[in-house]
């Protein structure tokens, strides 16, 4: 007998497919926020196929803190000419010489925080009323909690004690003028399946992910590369080290390890025996034990 | 590498099965579900640590696992869950879903968006109290949503002195009361979520028990697809129509297949025009595929250029939804605001969207007995109910018991914006 089964990363496949369409659709002027990382890579390739043979109806949005590495955009500005998608870049730098935000100090100098008014300014300049975020349940406790499409009121504000509720696979997109929806079509899927899926589809990723030499400063229990953001204390020094990235942020925040997976199937093998969370090297997780759960309330991704 | 290869594509080809939990508040889901990702070596060092650094700065006694689901602040503040928690987890053959719901009567409409998407539910209830109000009320919503399977778990065996006589009367209550749903399939597991026993190891203090683990049952659980493949059933979610000098003249329908199977070749009628056309071709990015059934998403063309948009569905001329503006349907009620009886809401049914007046509240559900209440037409908050109503335009349908995606419908309120109701058509 024919079966009609489709194996679970097709089912995921198709959900957030269902949910880019339904976005497109139900709103007027969508944006895709894209950090450059393999959750925004994985994203934009759904978006390609939500979409195909026709173009993606909406452009991408990078909140860029000015701390990236260099890496990163290079990769970002190389597959926004291969989709031909429009590129909206909103520079925290920008925020900071007009006022808006004050640049933080230190030898860790976060923007990490400071993403979030330049987002919310970005989405209310250009009237954004649905903005996609890759942001999955497993990753954190907060985002554990979120729906597939959550409301924003019109300060940009997520109210978790009182969310929509969301039944089947019917999306309810309406709000008033002013207030906005972040939708996650990658609530379902965990860091494996995000790897998996990006080896079975042979999807170019930016070489952080792989290990490679680099110069480094230990802090916090983790690596941070070198770069001109941050600055050594007396007793710190940079050494060269084999590592790898299993996230991308800023350059201040995100750690990397050590690692000698040079190749995608080696990642994976990582990936399987990590016994922590991608998010555990994460200076910005680390300073309370609510600090996801307050960024989201204000806005964050 | 070709042994790297078959294990990418075991890891691609699992089987996945979204499951919720159930019962009432303090029958320990919570601590289930903890127990369950820790004792199945699912949890990562950094959130363990975090969790015994908040349990130990409260003053417990013992490591709460609760507070591997219970990510809110306010969750953590009173104890107690509000909102659902998905979590993951995956043993050789399965991936899991997992919705941790909470119990709490105020928080109903939380666990009915846990159960909504969920193939199986985990009903606790607490040995020392045995089946209450809320219990019967989280197993009729859970029938009512359609979900087939249901491990009821009586859960603090420890604290009865892990009786089995205890055990037995739970399992004959909930018989009694569970004879009047509709679940054909019910597992019954004595447990402690706390102590582990019978969550993922069998237990040294219930050698009386001779049945499965959770865990067990979870992994072999003979879940039928939860999907309709005989109703060929294809809600129109968006027209493609690229305006690029490659596809000049391509006009696509894209959806996710709601029921059946099509093929190119098939004659299909478009609702609600009732103009039939044949199916050309069937696109994805990656390839042209020689069928599509339930849930794929996919682009069709058709051999005739006829008028289709976002609403309308595309099924077999000999097999067609039920068209009509006036449902019957039951109706869970989500919102403090309790349902207006001759009210006027906005609706959403497959990727259409209209406008709705109620007609008549035919009784309500008294959630105990299961009996109907005739002359009780209020229904508020966590309310079940049977009502009619008329939409402004044609829906496309089945029963729910037929097709859960073409018998499922919202009801929003259309001041505050808000999905104030849940609808399964009869
Ligand atoms: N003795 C004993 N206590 C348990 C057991 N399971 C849970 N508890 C305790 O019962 C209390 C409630 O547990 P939770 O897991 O938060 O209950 P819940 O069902 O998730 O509650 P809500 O989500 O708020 O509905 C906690 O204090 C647990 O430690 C058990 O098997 N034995
Ligand atoms: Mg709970």
């Amino acid at each position: 007998m024919h079966l009609y089964k489709l194996n679970h990363i097709r089912q995921l496949e198709s959900e957030s497919i269902h949910i880019m369409r339904e976005v497109a659709a139900q709103f007027e002027n969508p944006v895709l926020m894209f950090s450059g990382g393999k959750d925004s890579i994985t994203m934009a390739r759904l978006a390609q196929k939500a979409f195909w043979p026709g173009n993606i109806p909406f452009p991408f949005l990078h909140v860029d803190t000015g701390h990236n590495f260099p890496e990163t955009i290079e990769f970002r500005d190389q597959l926004m000419d291969e989709l031909g998608v429009e590129l909206i870049v909103a520079h925290v730098q920008d925020m900071i010489d007009e006022g808006k935000v004050k640049a933080p100090k230190g030898p860790n100098p976060s923007r990490n925080k400071l993403q979030i008014p330049t987002l919310l300014n970005a989405l209310e300049e250009h009237g954004f009323d649905a903005a996609f975020g890759g942001a999955r349940r497993d990753e954190e406790k907060a985002r554990a909690k979120e729906r597939f499409f959550s409301h924003r009121d019109e300060f940009g504000q997520w109210d978790p004690k009182n969310q929509r509720p969301e039944l089947w696979n019917l999306y309810n997109g309406k709000k008033n003028h002013g207030e906005h929806f972040r939708v996650f079509p990658l609530s379902n899927w965990t860091e494996m399946d995000v790897w998996q899926y990006i080896a079975a589809e042979q999807i170019d990723i930016p070489s952080l992910y792989l290990a490679h030499e680099r110069q480094v400063v230990q802090r916090e229990g983790t690596y941070l590369a070198k770069s001109d953001y941050i600055t050594l204390t007396e007793d710190e020094e940079y050494e060269t080290k084999q590592v790898r990235f299993r996230t991308i942020g800023d350059m201040t925040c995100t750690g990397a390890f050590a690692s000698d997976a040079t190749t995608l199937p080696q990642v994976i093998e990582e990936v399987a025996s990590a016994r922590i969370t991608e998010r555990g090297n994460r200076t910005d997780d680390k300073k309370a034990e609510a600090a996801m759960e307050e960024r989201k309330k204000q806005g964050y991704f | 590498m070709s042994n790297n290869d078959t294990e990418a594509q075991k890891y691609l080809d699992m089987d996945m099965l979204r499951f919720t939990t159930a019962g009432s508040v303090d029958d320990g889901k919570s601590t289930l579900i903890g127990r369950l990702l820790y004792d199945s070596k699912s949890i990562f060092d950094d959130q363990m640590e975090k969790i015994e650094e908040s349990s130990r700065k409260k003053g417990d006694e013992y490591t709460n696992l609760a507070l591997l689901t219970d990510g809110l602040s306010a969750e953590r503040e009173q104890g107690i869950t509000i909102d659902v928690a998905y979590r993951y987890f995956s043993t050789p053959n399965r991936k899991f879903i997992i919705a941790d719901t909470p119990g709490h009567v105020q928080y109903t409409r939380n666990m009915v968006t846990g159960a909504s998407t969920a193939n199986l539910a985990v009903i606790l209830v607490d040995a020392r109290n045995g089946v209450i109000e809320q219990t019967c009320r989280h197993s009729f919503i859970a029938s009512l949503l359609g979900i087939k399977h249901v491990v009821l778990c009586v859960n603090k065996m420890d604290l009865v002195d892990y009786s089995e006589e205890r055990f037995k009367e739970i399992r004959e209550e909930f018989k009694t009361f569970s004879s009047k749903l509709d679940v054909p399939d019910i597992h019954y597991i004595p447990i402690s979520a706390l102590y582990g026993d019978n969550v993922v190891d069998k237990s040294d203090n219930m050698p009386w028990y001779g049945g499965s683990t959770l865990l067990y049952t979870l992994e072999n659980v003979q879940v039928d697809s939860d999907y309709n493949h005989v109703d060929s059933r294809f809600p129109v979610q968006w027209v493609n129509r690229p305006q690029s000098t490659e596809y000049p003249d391509y006009r696509g329908y894209s959806g996710q297949v709601a029921g059946g199977v099509f093929k190119p070749g098939d004659e299909v009628i478009a609702l609600p025009s009732g103009f039939t056309s044949t199916i050309d071709t069937i696109n994805t990015f990656e390839a042209e595929q020689e069928e599509a059934f339930s849930p794929m998403s996919v682009t069709m063309t058709l051999e005739d250029d006829i008028d289709i948009s976002r609403g309308d569905m595309l099924a077999k001329p000999d097999n067609q939804p039920t068209v009509g503006q006036d449902i019957d349907m039951m109706v869970c009620w989500l919102n403090k605001e309790p349902l207006d009886p001759s009210g006027k809401y906005a609706i959403k049914h497959t990727t259409k969207e209209a406008r709705c007046i109620i007609k008549d509240v035919k009784y309500k559900v008294n959630i105990n007995t299961l009996h109907r209440v005739e002359g009780d037409k209020e229904i508020g908050l966590n309310d079940i109910g049977r009502i009619k109503i008329r939409t402004t335009k044609p829906l496309f349908y089945d029963a729910y018991k037929r097709n859960r995606k073409t018998g499922s419908i919202i009801l929003i309120d259309e001041y505050t914006n808000e999905t104030v109701g849940a609808g399964m058509i009869l």
